[in-house]
């Protein structure tokens, strides 16, 4: 699960985004302009817009980094988040007498909602062998139904028109971090995480008996002693609460209530910024960063220069199948060399 | 073409399929050296060798999946050069891998239809699969799907394949090790039946009862050269397991440096069971003293893989008790699969081991000194201690992975193979540090499939048949005798 050079890789992907752009009859030098005004050219764009975006792609690229290093093919983070959110947003909801232990509050039950997603294709994959990428991406369909319903009965709004629920109280609410934006303290959390799991993966003995049980389970478990079942379980884990910090984050400090497209697919979004960063936690920053002004820039080519925003999926898309391809060439290469 | 001529000048067939000189190198280990295989027209032939003999090698030179660095190829006497596998099939050779290469969720007629050309007629195939079937007495039923066979059932489906694409010449890599007896030798009869009809049929084996059975011809590896050749009516158990483990030359007795002190690893009444529930290891009482260097014999499924695993403390027994430290070195003879981090620096691999005691941080400082001290000490050649470990050749591999398990001293060390592909000067260091290890107090267990590297460096030798062990004398005929199960 290693990926490419991820700048030549993010290079390939804005040239792509040129031509894409002259096929939608686009003039690209204009339609860039546009991107970049949209994503990064102003203080607004950048901190409102992409860094905004970036905090739920972090915690969720980082989700997806932790299993993928641990071999866990978790593809469900988008469930996950969404289970994470809904479950912040049922406990402000019905305990808005908590106050400002509210707000921490809120995050853990983030983290316990994520992880309680990711618990049962947890269980299945330990016990019977069920393989997690296919129960994790089901989860996601049931995840978002889950919402549907819950937005149209038990947590409507009190005047039950619109399918949301109320707002949280502001106790439950995340700080903003500057003032003038709407970059929330979810971001500096994100930021935090990253590298807490950059030092845990480096100087730790458990984030070397994740990376080992990843890397080769058969020799951690001859070898290292190490149960690889049970390392796998507990990043399965970890990656669904962090997953379930994303949603509770952006619940928390963005959408402050429930409804169904409260995630544009985070969760997917992320598989390919933690390939893009080559899962290593620390890359993860400006992986997210950078698909973040994508997306962000996507909604201002639709708006200012008539161009699908679709044009960036089509975009992210073909960059998860580079890094994957470069990743499985160098790996042969590196098999060949080593005559084995 | 060349014409083959008899004693009496009448004209004979060429053979079948002559491999001569075959050579190949994989890095620093050399797989084939001048092997050379010889099968007769109308004649079953037995490839015999211990595990990494070479034989798997040879015939997939033979199949055309490996390309050799030299040695002739011949079929029906003319020289043929495979690129790939597909031409081999064309020349009317099929080769039945150790594993099946079938899909489950089809039908055996599908199965066969699978790799053909042009049009899909399925009736045309199971038609052709019935007969085939009937002609060699291969029961099987076209239309039942693959994963509902047994696996006696699937070997057969994976024949009739190859007959059904009118292969003249078959090779089986470990047929019978899936079988049972009664299935055996009913596939062993079907296989003769086949050859004599002017076919040809190689048998991949370590099975020395299904060569002296089955064959006409017996062709022994040894460590990837041709130790013996031979008509099966001539050759006796022994003087096969001598050339499969070149017990000839018998070295001087050793002395072991120190008295050896308190048992260190011990097993009393071990079974091991395995996923078919058979006993592989079956009521087996051993100990190992400090200071003792013991040599583990045994052929392919005797049991003695499981032996060291359980002294390793790397396998659970099913049954009876295992007295050991809580640290036991351990050299598993796949360092590739079990024992390295391939894409990791040495400094991770060396952290690797015992890894589950570890807490906290991980002590990197610390880490990078051993592996600069095993660099050294066990004369890895490698760009530094942060090199991964994919970059090393083998031989250096094999090193590395014995300083790391010898890092600290450990109170037992358990070693598969350790200096398995290794010529002769490079197996001596190997053994010089196990018995470096031992006088200093370690508990050293190896296995070998080399009698000669077993007399010339154990202090004991113990020798496993059919899921027992008992200690032999340090003799190649005892330890010959003991491998195949003979008394005394």
């Amino acid at each position: 699960m290693r990926a490419g050079p991820p700048l030549v890789i993010a290079t390939g992907a804005l040239a792509t985004l040129v031509a894409l752009f002259a096929v939608t009859g686009a003039a690209p030098l204009n339609a860039l302009s546009v991107l970049w005004r949209g994503s990064l050219g102003s203080w607004y764009a950048l901190t409102s817009g992409t860094l905004l975006r970036a905090t739920p792609l972090m915690l969720a690229g980082l989700a997806t980094a932790v299993a993928f290093r641990a071999g866990v093919m978790n593809i469900g983070v988008e469930g996950q988040l969404l289970a994470g959110a809904t479950l912040a947003g049922a406990l402000a909801l019905t305990a808005p007498g908590l106050g400002l232990a509210l707000l921490p509050l809120g995050l853990a039950a983030g983290v316990a909602g994520g992880a309680l997603w990711s618990a049962l294709p947890a269980v299945l994959k330990r016990r019977a062998g069920v393989l997690e990428a296919v129960t994790t991406l089901m989860l996601n369909a049931v995840a978002l139904y889950l919402v549907g319903w819950l937005v149209r009965g038990p947590l409507q709004e009190p005047a039950h028109v619109y399918p949301q629920t109320a707002q949280i109280v502001s106790a439950a609410r995340l700080p903003i971090l500057v003032s003038g934006t709407r970059l929330h303290a979810g971001f500096a959390i994100a930021l935090l995480l990253v590298l807490a799991a950059w030092w845990v993966f480096t100087y730790t003995s458990a984030g070397f008996q994740l990376r080992a049980v990843g890397a080769n389970p058969r020799a951690a478990r001859l070898t290292g002693g190490v149960n690889p079942d049970r390392v796998a379980f507990a990043a399965f884990l970890v990656s669904g609460g962090l997953a379930g910090l994303a949603g509770a984050s952006e619940m928390q400090g963005v959408t402050y209530g429930l409804y169904e497209s409260l995630s544009p697919g985070y969760g997917y979004t992320a598989i390919a910024v933690a390939l893009l960063a080559r899962l290593d936690p620390r890359a993860i920053v400006p992986s997210a960063v950078f698909f973040a002004a994508l997306e962000t820039g996507a909604n201002a080519l639709q708006r200012d220069a008539a161009v699908p925003a679709v044009v960036v999926k089509v975009v992210e898309a073909l960059m998860i199948l580079t890094t994957l391809a470069i990743g499985a060439l160098q790996q042969r290469r590196a098999r060949d060399r080593s005559g084995s | 073409m060349d014409v083959y001529t008899g004693a009496d000048g009448t004209v004979i067939a060429p053979p079948a399929l002559a491999l001569r000189g075959v050579t190949k190198r994989f890095g620093e280990i050399a797989a084939l050296n001048a092997a050379s295989l010889i099968v007769k027209p109308s004649t079953v032939h037995a490839l015999l060798g211990e595990n990494g003999a070479g034989k798997t090698t040879l015939m997939r030179v033979a199949y055309g999946l490996t390309q050799p660095d030299g040695g002739v190829i011949e079929r029906n006497g003319q020289r043929v050069r495979w690129r790939t596998p597909g031409v081999a099939i064309a020349h009317g050779i099929a080769m039945v891998q150790q594993h099946f290469s079938l899909v489950p969720a089809m039908t055996v007629a599908e199965n066969v239809a699978l790799g053909g050309h042009g049009m899909l007629d399925l009736r045309a195939i199971a038609e052709r699969v019935k007969r085939v079937a009937e002609r060699y007495g291969l029961a099987v039923d076209p239309d039942a799907r693959v994963g509902d066979l047994s696996v006696a059932q699937q070997q057969r489906v994976e024949i009739v394949k190859a007959l059904a694409r009118d292969a003249s010449l078959l090779i089986l890599d470990e047929p019978t090790a899936v079988l049972a007896p009664s299935e055996t030798e009913e596939l062993l009869a079907r296989l003769r039946a086949f050859a004599r009809e002017g076919n040809a049929v190689v048998l991949i084996t370590h099975k020395l009862r299904d060569a002296l059975q089955a064959a006409d011809d017996i062709t022994v590896l040894r460590r990837g050269a041709t130790a013996l050749e031979v008509r099966a009516g001539r050759a006796t158990p022994d003087d096969l397991v001598a050339a499969m483990l070149g017990a000839r030359v018998v070295p001087p007795v050793r002395t072991t440096g120190a008295a050896p002190g308190a048992a260190v690893l011990s097993l009393s009444r071990v079974t091991v069971r395995d996923a078919r529930s058979v006993d592989v290891l079956r009521d087996v009482s051993v100990s190992v003293r400090a200071g003792e260097l013991v040599g583990v014999a045994g052929l392919e499924g005797s049991g003695h893989q499981e032996l060291l695993r359980v002294l390793a403390g790397r396998r659970v027994p099913s049954a009876g008790t295992r007295v050991g430290p809580a640290r036991v070195g351990f050299v598993p003879e796949d360092r590739h699969r079990d024992a390295l981090l391939l894409d990791e620096s040495l400094i991770a691999n060396v952290a690797l081991s015992g890894l589950a005691e570890r807490r906290g941080r991980m002590p990197w400082k610390q880490l990078e000194t051993d592996t600069l001290a095993i660099i050294r000490d066990f004369d890895v050649t490698a760009a530094g201690p942060s090199a991964p470990a994919r970059s090393l050749s083998g031989g250096n591999q094999q090193r590395f992975v014995l300083g790391r398990e010898l890092l600290n001293r450990p109170p037992a060390l358990v070693c598969e193979n350790p200096a398995r592909g290794l010529d002769a000067a490079a197996a001596a260091r190997i053994f010089d540090r196990l018995r470096e290890a031992r006088d200093a107090g370690c508990a050293v267990v190896f296995h070998s499939g080399d009698v000669d590297e077993l007399i010339a460096y154990a202090d004991r030798i113990i020798v496993c048949h059919r899921g027992s062990a008992r200690e032999v004398e340090r003799t190649a005929n005892a330890i010959a005798r003991a491998l195949v199960g003979a008394e005394g």
